[in-house]
């Protein structure tokens, strides 16, 4: 009596396991999104091989403007000629290290400030340090470097500068607003939304034309800003009354308990929120903020329309010599390049801060 | 007794210790110190505009303007004034607005949509052009197309045509319209009979459908009146069909309606870069309306069609709004950024005011007040929308 069934393995069928599987399920599952799937296919079989053969193969890598002229694909040498004006604008070019390094601790210093352990109060002394020395850097006349004007500075450092010195100064002043907004006094409160509405509600370059026109009326006789730092102010300015409402947000997003139980163990307004609503509502409000530095990284390109030499300008001033002239796509596919490593790695991490904090640890 | 207790505990409290007095004071102090500022810039300005001999008010508006502006949906010339010369500027920034906001709401839908698809190949194409559309300055974007179309395009004696009556060179874009005709003002005042009946007409069907219960189908009526009408008109005026085309003569092309490359790149720079947005506002929005609502819709034996137009939509659409409004400001506040690649829109025309008269305060207030006015209205008129939607709670 050996009749043990012999419990058989079935596999399941081919078609809906492993490659053959998941192509069926998730492109050809129904007419629909066959007819879809394959209409896609054939659009990027037009554009993407000729693309490619644009973009690599019949490209000029490292060549002079004449012989690009030549060739029947992209002219990558107006790069590569041309990348440490474009990187650096006028900075002199003996010193172009010096950027570069305080890029490099920028970059440094943002990536060690990813993970969310190192944020402590050392973190906060390095920061200050680190903007310290990169200033330093950028200016010189100190420690025998040779002083450089600010006038002189353009490309990525000053796109990076004004956009992260722009946060951070817009910072302080967009959490006071957003205060300000929520207090009960009527007229701070008035002023506040005034200010936040007002800013809001015109477009940057407004701004920006204020900063380059009319600053310098409003200063005494004798007094002169230079450029770079008017324009700095402006999105300061600019800058504040979008984390003015970010804050708000955070704000409001705390319970009411928070506030009574502060004011039940006897703080005082600047105390409660000092120790109590702030590091929490700021805490909720980091992956907004980290947007508002990606959109204030990409506004700082509005610089170009009042003639300050950020990274599209430099791009810009390549492009009109007689040598470069008309090879704009492949001039502007790099800076698009640049600003899109930039935003998607900050994007990226707001994400994935996003993420973690809603997990709740 | 009452009084009696209160002023106790008046007296008591030292008045800087009182928060209603303290409230006072801090206003007033932080009222001065603005008032402070606001005095300090103003006479420094006054100082500034004697010594430099800069005249101030609103008297240049009536003089004459004096140069040229491109395009103009009104007459104008160089004899006009400048007030005549800010109207166009500010009427070139509400076309491309509008029309910018119309197909950006349209693309965004679509891509919002289709990164939802349960197409991989699709879904991932979606969220490409979403990541990389956000991530790059819409400055930047504009630069790229304006550059393209001057540099790659041919010039009006080799004009590709991809259709007829459409020619593209590197001075624009050319189309064939129909030649002007009385009958189209009355085609155009047809169009606005038919939607003055349809809007009628629905509220008369969702009355009977209310009281009877019998449904009536008013898109298909409604769409056929709206093709309907004007075409019943073209006919009455014996079907005109002579039409204007382009024809190249020198070094461009005269007759039917050119569309300038500035427009067309701020346009492309502005749509693409929003619709990003708006796909990201969309697929939120259909994705925040809970499973159980379109299997609920579906199991009391909804037509998909309806599932999506009384259960998804509605609900979808108070959280798409908001976040839309924004979007939309966002689109009509970068317009400005036309100045960049020589579109004559309100900053641009406003620009070269305060370059020809030296009013820069006046050219810039005048800026800020009628980008405060679109925002204003824009945002005015989403909340009230907003409201209607947002009103279908019981």
């Amino acid at each position: 009596m050996k009749q043990a069934v012999q419990a058989e393995e079935l596999r399941p069928p081919v078609t809906s396991i492993g490659v053959i599987g998941w192509i069926k399920n998730n492109l050809f599952n129904g007419t629909p999104n066959s007819v879809l799937t394959l209409v896609t296919l054939f659009f990027l079989w037009k554009t993407v091989p000729p693309l490619f053969r644009w973009a690599f193969l019949d490209s000029a890598w490292h060549t002079t403007g004449q012989a690009c002229r030549e060739a029947a694909g992209a002219c990558w040498s107006i790069i590569s000629m041309n990348y440490r004006f474009i990187l650096f604008g006028f900075y002199p070019y003996e010193e172009h290290w010096r950027p570069f390094l305080a890029m490099m601790i920028l970059v440094g210093l943002l990536f060690y400030s990813r993970d969310r352990n190192h944020w402590k109060k050392t973190l906060a002394y390095a920061w200050i340090i680190g903007l310290f020395a990169m200033g330093l850097l950028m200016k010189g006349g100190l420690f025998g470097l040779p002083s450089v004007e600010s006038t002189q500075w353009g490309g990525l450092p000053l796109t990076l500068l004004l956009a992260i010195f722009g946060l951070t100064a817009a910072y302080p002043l967009g959490v006071i607003l957003a205060l300000g907004r929520r207090s009960k006094m009527r007229g701070i409160k008035v002023l506040c939304i005034l200010y936040i509405e007002l800013i809001r509600g015109v477009p940057l370059i407004s701004l920006l034309f204020m900063s380059s026109i009319i600053f310098p009326l409003f200063l005494p006789e004798g007094v002169t800003f230079n450029k770079i730092l008017r324009a700095q102010v402006a999105i300061i300015l600019f800058t504040a009354a979008y984390i003015a409402e970010v804050v708000r947000g955070g704000l409001q997003g705390m319970a009411r308990g928070q506030y009574e139980a502060a004011e039940s163990i006897g703080l005082n307004y600047y105390l409660t929120m000092r120790l109590i609503i702030l590091p929490q509502a700021l805490k909720i409000v980091i992956p907004p903020t980290v947007s508002i530095l990606i959109s204030a990284f990409k506004d700082t390109s509005l610089v170009v329309i009042i003639a300050l030499f950020d990274l599209l300008k430099t791009t810009q001033s390549v492009l009109s010599n007689p040598e470069w002239m008309g090879f704009s796509r492949e001039a502007y596919v790099f800076v698009a390049i640049l600003y899109f490593l930039g935003c998607f790695s900050m994007s990226n991490y707001s994400r994935k801060l996003e993420r973690e904090l809603s997990r709740g640890d | 007794m009452r009084g009696f207790k209160d002023s106790a505990i008046s007296e008591k409290i030292p008045f800087w210790l009182d928060p209603r007095k303290r409230a006072i004071f801090f206003q007033l102090l932080t009222f001065c110190m603005v008032g402070f500022l606001a005095y300090y810039l103003v006479s420094n300005t006054l100082i500034n505009l004697e010594r430099q001999k800069i005249a101030s008010g609103f008297g240049f508006l009536h003089k004459e303007s004096s140069f040229e502006i491109g395009e103009s949906l009104i007459p104008y010339s160089a004899a006009s004034t400048y007030t005549r010369a800010l109207l166009v500027g500010a009427l070139n920034t509400v076309k491309v607005a509008f029309i910018g906001i119309v197909i950006t709401i349209f693309l965004g839908t679509i891509i919002g949509v289709a990164r939802l698809s349960s197409n991989w190949l699709v879904s991932k194409l979606a969220a490409i052009f979403i990541e990389v559309m956000q991530d790059i300055p819409v400055l930047l974007q504009l630069f790229f197309w304006y550059a393209l179309f001057c540099e790659t395009l041919p010039s009006p004696q080799e004009a590709l045509t991809p259709g007829a009556g459409i020619s593209v060179c590197n001075r624009g874009v050319a189309f064939t319209i129909p030649e002007a005709h009385p009958a189209h003002r009355y085609m155009l005042l047809a169009i606005l009979a038919g939607c003055v009946i349809i809007y009628l007409m629905r509220r008369w069907a969702r009355k009977r459908q209310e009281k009877t219960g019998q449904f009536f189908p008013t898109f298909r009526v409604g769409i056929a009146l709206l093709l309907g009408l004007p075409f019943v008109t073209w006919l009455t005026f014996g079907a005109p069909l002579k039409m204007d085309v382009p024809v190249l003569e020198g070094f461009n092309f005269q007759g039917g309606v050119m569309v300038s490359p500035e427009f067309i790149a701020l346009l492309m720079g502005l749509i693409l870069y929003t619709s990003a947005f708006v796909a990201e506002v969309v697929r939120a929005g259909i994705q925040s309306v809970s499973k159980g609502q379109k299997e609920a819709a579906m199991s009391i034996g909804l037509r998909p069609s309806l599932v999506l137009n009384l259960v998804i939509l509605p609900q979808a659409l108070r959280v798409i709004v908001p976040p839309l409004t924004s979007q939309m400001l966002n689109l009509t506040k970068n317009s400005s950024l036309a100045v960049a690649i020589g579109y004559p829109d309100f900053v641009s025309v406003a620009n070269t005011t305060i370059n020809q008269t030296g009013q820069s305060i006046e050219g810039v207030a005048l800026i800020m007040a009628v980008y405060l006015f679109f925002s204003l209205s824009t945002s005015a008129f989403m909340n009230w929308y907003n409201k209607r939607v947002a009103l279908v709670e019981r």
